[in-house]
């Protein structure tokens, strides 16, 4: 009679591996597969697809769509939440034996690393991933892959602040003159925020959240609402959010622009992974090899200006190349250690 | 009886039954009073309790200050376009609290708020004045009770509505001017449904999510179903969750005696075999003023959040006005043909909407009927049992049915079955006050006078109680039916992909920030529930109009 615990879970994913529902980790990633007509023809005859996602609506829709032109007959129900609350609803649906998830897209790198560990993962491999992929983007046993690389960055509202005035790096939002103008997201509910707190708090210390603190600053929930804070002029500036976001709304004609901190700017890196006892298996590997392929990922970049994992496939022209921007290093697995504590920590600074 | 009984007992026992279960256990199930113990002296969950408190207080003051001017004006005198004021009021309580709290955002927001941009434009303040801010504890209680004082409004409006004339005019030919009568007859019959909408205010108030979910994060504080809330999110902390709820039932429980003690033993029978319909107050030269003051009141819950939601629907950014130049169909577009979850919510809200409304009539009719008539022994025991679920917050009567009904015997999670359960107990004691009242008020006398006769009971019930009672019934199944569309707090802890609903879909939307599809889901939503409300007043038999008595 007890609630969902990370011992119940791996009880019942135990639980479920013997009645043969996952399949079982291989040591070694699987045959890469390449689009045929029969997994065209078995997604077909699936009809539909479970998506979940925390990428921003708007794109995970336009996304859908895309798909759905390419291969008509194929409907994709978008279910779109922050990665913390879309990793709560997986454990739950989990733990009542509900399949539901057919493929997951998360800004929380970790969370893979969890899922794979309780055999929830059903290995699969898109040419593509296993001919341009760097090693680091992607799961030796090929449960996994990045789908989309991006930062979370300082942005601000250019009608409400100068270039000149503009913060410069994170050690600068904490001068007076920012008090009750900042916004940020939460760790509690975005992979985005919760990947680069750990990389803020690593690399800046605790002591920056602390002095952050004191700041006014508005929280809200995903990392996709500050950019829409500060377009709307809400804020001026956002500590925390998206890059791509903010590079959306500019494209839109929003007053809003980009800061990369001196200090370095959060790295996320987004995977893919399908879910062993997924109800629609064969249309969640079209759409992970159509995401993964050279037509998805240019798609992604045009429309959203993230940075493409596919080694042939460039960035978007108007974007700052990776290579010349200071970045902080992401660590997948301590966050998976550390996940916890982190949010209580920041929970217990920010007194939300 | 039997069965009927048994049945209440498995809605409310069994989801109360965990809760407790998990506030005096800890992880090992072991007894323990260490919850409470954190609950009563760690400041992260004291000042969530006291900001409770004041907020609950504050919206029932003001929902009763504000409601009972209104629903007598409405009710009891000749002021113009009292139908129009009733059917706005209704606007204002079809509006889920949360999508007022987001509309309010819009207007109130200190730098982007529209009300607050008009004011600098107005007075050429710098860009640092905001008079309103929205984003505050302040801010929040104004929210509320916007959105909580149609209940005080409609208990009033109806318990004046059926008090015959003959009392008040016996009061005026005896020598009283209408002030005396109204202190001295009026007042006095109208307290019980004064009491109990103070009671459903506070108790609205107390337990409420989707406003507090809304603003109080960005305000940097918490409510209990708040951090109940918190408490539920990965890794979830049951044991804590359920000792925070069982203070609010406890208090409800006191607040309940409290009410039956202040009203006592009168009687309120007002609905006799003799009597005539009331006489409205001419208000003369005051008939104006009267309804400026209503309108102006209707701002706040229906003219202006409705604005500003149009405003968001129909421009590029929500926090420009809404121009020639800046005018969009784009969000539309993208609700209803490019977001995947919309066709399915609408359904899913719809049927469980008609669902509940229709169970929760049925089962609150007998209950009433039973308690009010004291049919059966242990009646008062049926009365708690159909009042108790209103202390239980609707997010942790949610996380009560989740444990309840996600492991076997029955497995109802991932199905509309356990929201469709979740719903008619939460709405069960707000259906049964209403029927209770307009119980409480219908003198048994007619109904001895068909048992005299020789009619059965059932017979009796269907035949000259349920006429009687044909426009409480579709009031209460309106109140139900809007109840449950705009319910959050169970929905967000028990929904899956499958059987998401509007409310969910809207609070996942605010998630990521997108203002302009709320503003049309929310509008949307609106007319829809307006619709039906207006086609069930149509169904023959009914009616909405009141029932005429005529004089023998």
């Amino acid at each position: 009679m007890n609630f969902l615990s990370r011992r119940q879970v791996l009880g019942a994913a135990g639980a479920a591996a013997v009645s043969g529902l996952s399949t079982r980790v291989l040591s070694a990633a699987p045959a890469a597969v390449s689009v045929t007509p029969e997994l065209i023809a078995a997604a077909r005859k699936e009809g539909k697809l479970n998506f979940y996602t925390a990428m921003d609506l708007p794109v995970a829709e336009k996304l859908a769509k895309a798909f759905e032109a390419k291969y008509p007959g194929i409907s994709v129900r978008v279910e779109r939440a922050g990665s913390e609350r879309v990793f709560q609803r997986i454990a739950q649906e989990m733990g009542s034996n509900i399949r539901n998830v057919d493929i997951v897209n998360t800004s929380d790198a970790a969370h893979v690393i969890f899922w794979k560990r309780n055999a929830w993962l059903a290995p699969f491999v898109p040419l593509d991933v296993a001919e341009h992929w760097q090693p680091q983007y992607k799961d030796p046993d090929g449960t996994w892959a990045t789908a989309r690389i991006y930062l979370s960055v300082i942005a601000y509202n250019t009608k409400l602040v100068t270039p000149d005035e503009a913060p410069k790096s994170f050690a600068q939002l904490l001068e007076p003159k920012w008090m009750s103008k900042l916004v940020k997201g939460h760790p509690g509910y975005s992979g985005t925020v919760m990947t680069a707190t750990h990389q803020m708090a690593r690399d800046l210390g605790w002591g920056f959240f602390e002095r952050l603190a004191t700041q006014k600053v508005m929280q809200v929930q995903s990392s996709v609402d500050p950019p829409k804070k500060i377009a709307l002029g809400e804020r001026a500036v956002m500590v925390d959010g998206g890059d791509y976001n903010v590079f959306i709304h500019k494209q839109q004609g929003a007053p809003v622009e980009v800061v990369y901190a001196s200090e370095g700017s959060p790295t996320i890196s987004s995977p893919n992974a399908i879910f062993a006892g997924a109800v629609n298996p064969n249309a969640a590997r079209l759409f992970h090899c159509w995401m993964c392929s050279g037509e998805g990922q240019q798609f992604l970049v045009d429309m959203t200006g993230q940075y493409p994992p596919h080694g042939q496939v460039k960035a978007h022209p108007e974007r700052k190349p990776l290579s010349e921007i200071k970045l902080m290093r992401e660590d997948p697995v301590e966050v998976e250690a550390k996940a916890d504590e982190i949010k209580a920590r920041y929970v217990s600074i920010f007194k939300v | 009886m039997l069965l009927f009984a048994a049945v209440l007992c498995l809605l409310i026992v069994l989801p109360i039954g965990w809760l407790v279960v998990f506030a005096f256990t800890d992880r090992a199930r072991n007894p323990t009073l260490a919850n409470f113990y954190t609950l009563f002296t760690d400041p992260a969950f004291v000042d969530p309790l006291l900001t409770t408190l004041t907020i609950a207080i504050s919206v029932s003051v003001i929902c009763c200050a504000v409601a009972a001017p209104m629903g007598w004006i409405v009710a009891r005198t000749d002021m113009p376009w009292r139908g129009a004021v009733r059917v706005l009021v209704m606007a204002s309580f079809v509006t889920p609290p949360f999508l007022g709290a987001i509309a309010w955002e819009l207007l109130a927001a200190p730098n982007s708020g529209l009300l607050n941009q008009l004011y600098r434009g107005a007075t050429g303040a710098g860009p640092d004045v905001a008079p309103l801010n929205i984003y505050t504890m302040t801010g929040l209680i104004f929210v509320i009770a916007c959105y909580t004082f149609p209940y005080v409004f409609v208990l009033v409006a109806n318990a004046l509505d059926r008090i015959p004339g003959d009392l008040e005019d016996a009061s005026s030919m005896l020598g009283g001017s209408a002030w005396n009568t109204a202190r001295r007859i009026t007042i006095p019959l109208a307290l019980p449904a004064l009491v109990a909408g103070a009671l459903v205010a506070f108790l609205q108030a107390m337990t409420l999510f989707g406003s507090p979910a809304i603003l109080a994060l960005p305000a940097g504080f918490h409510t209990m179903t708040t951090k109940i809330w918190s408490l539920f999110q990965y890794p979830p902390k049951p044991e804590l969750g359920a000792a925070a709820s069982l203070p609010l039932l406890v208090l409800t429980v006191v607040l309940l005696r409290a009410q039956a003690a202040v009203l006592g033993r009168r009687g309120y029978t007002v609905v006799g075999g003799k009597s005539g319909p009331p006489r409205p107050i001419r208000l003369r030269a005051l008939r104006w003023p009267a309804l400026a003051l209503c309108l102006v009141m209707l701002c706040l819950p229906v003219f202006l959040p409705y604005g500003a939601l149009i405003n968001a629907a129909f421009s590029r950014v929500a926090s420009q006005p809404l121009t020639a130049a800046t005018f969009t169909l784009h969000n539309v577009y993208f609700v209803f043909f490019e977001l995947s979850a919309t066709k399915l919510a609408m359904k899913n809200t719809f049927l469980l909407g008609m669902m509940a409304a229709t169970g929760c009539t049925a089962l609150a009719l007998v209950t009433a009927y039973l308690t009010s008539r004291a049919a059966v022994t242990g009646h008062r025991a049926l009365a708690f049992l159909a009042t108790a679920p209103i202390a239980i917050p609707g997010i942790v009567l949610g996380v009560g049915l989740f444990l309840a009904y996600t492991r076997g015997p029955v497995v109802l999670y991932g199905t509309l079955w356990i929201l469709l359960i979740a719903y008619v107990t939460i709405e069960l004691p707000a259906a049964y006050q209403q029927l209770q009242s307009a119980f409480r008020s219908l003198s048994p006398e007619l109904e001895e006078a068909s048992r005299i006769l020789g009619a059965s009971r059932l017979r009796t019930l269907r035949d000259v109680t349920a006429p009687l009672l044909g426009p409480s019934l579709v009031a209460t199944w309106c109140f139900v039916f809007v109840a449950v569309v705009r319910e959050l707090s169970a929905a967000v802890i028990l929904f899956t992909s499958e059987t998401k609903v509007l409310s969910v879909l809207i609070f996942d939307l605010k998630e990521s920030g997108d203002l302009a599809a709320i503003a049309v889901l929310g509008l949307a939503m609106l007319i829809l529930t307006s619709l039906v409300i207006i086609a069930a007043n149509r169904v023959p038999g009914f009616g909405g109009g009141r029932v005429g008595l005529r004089n023998a």
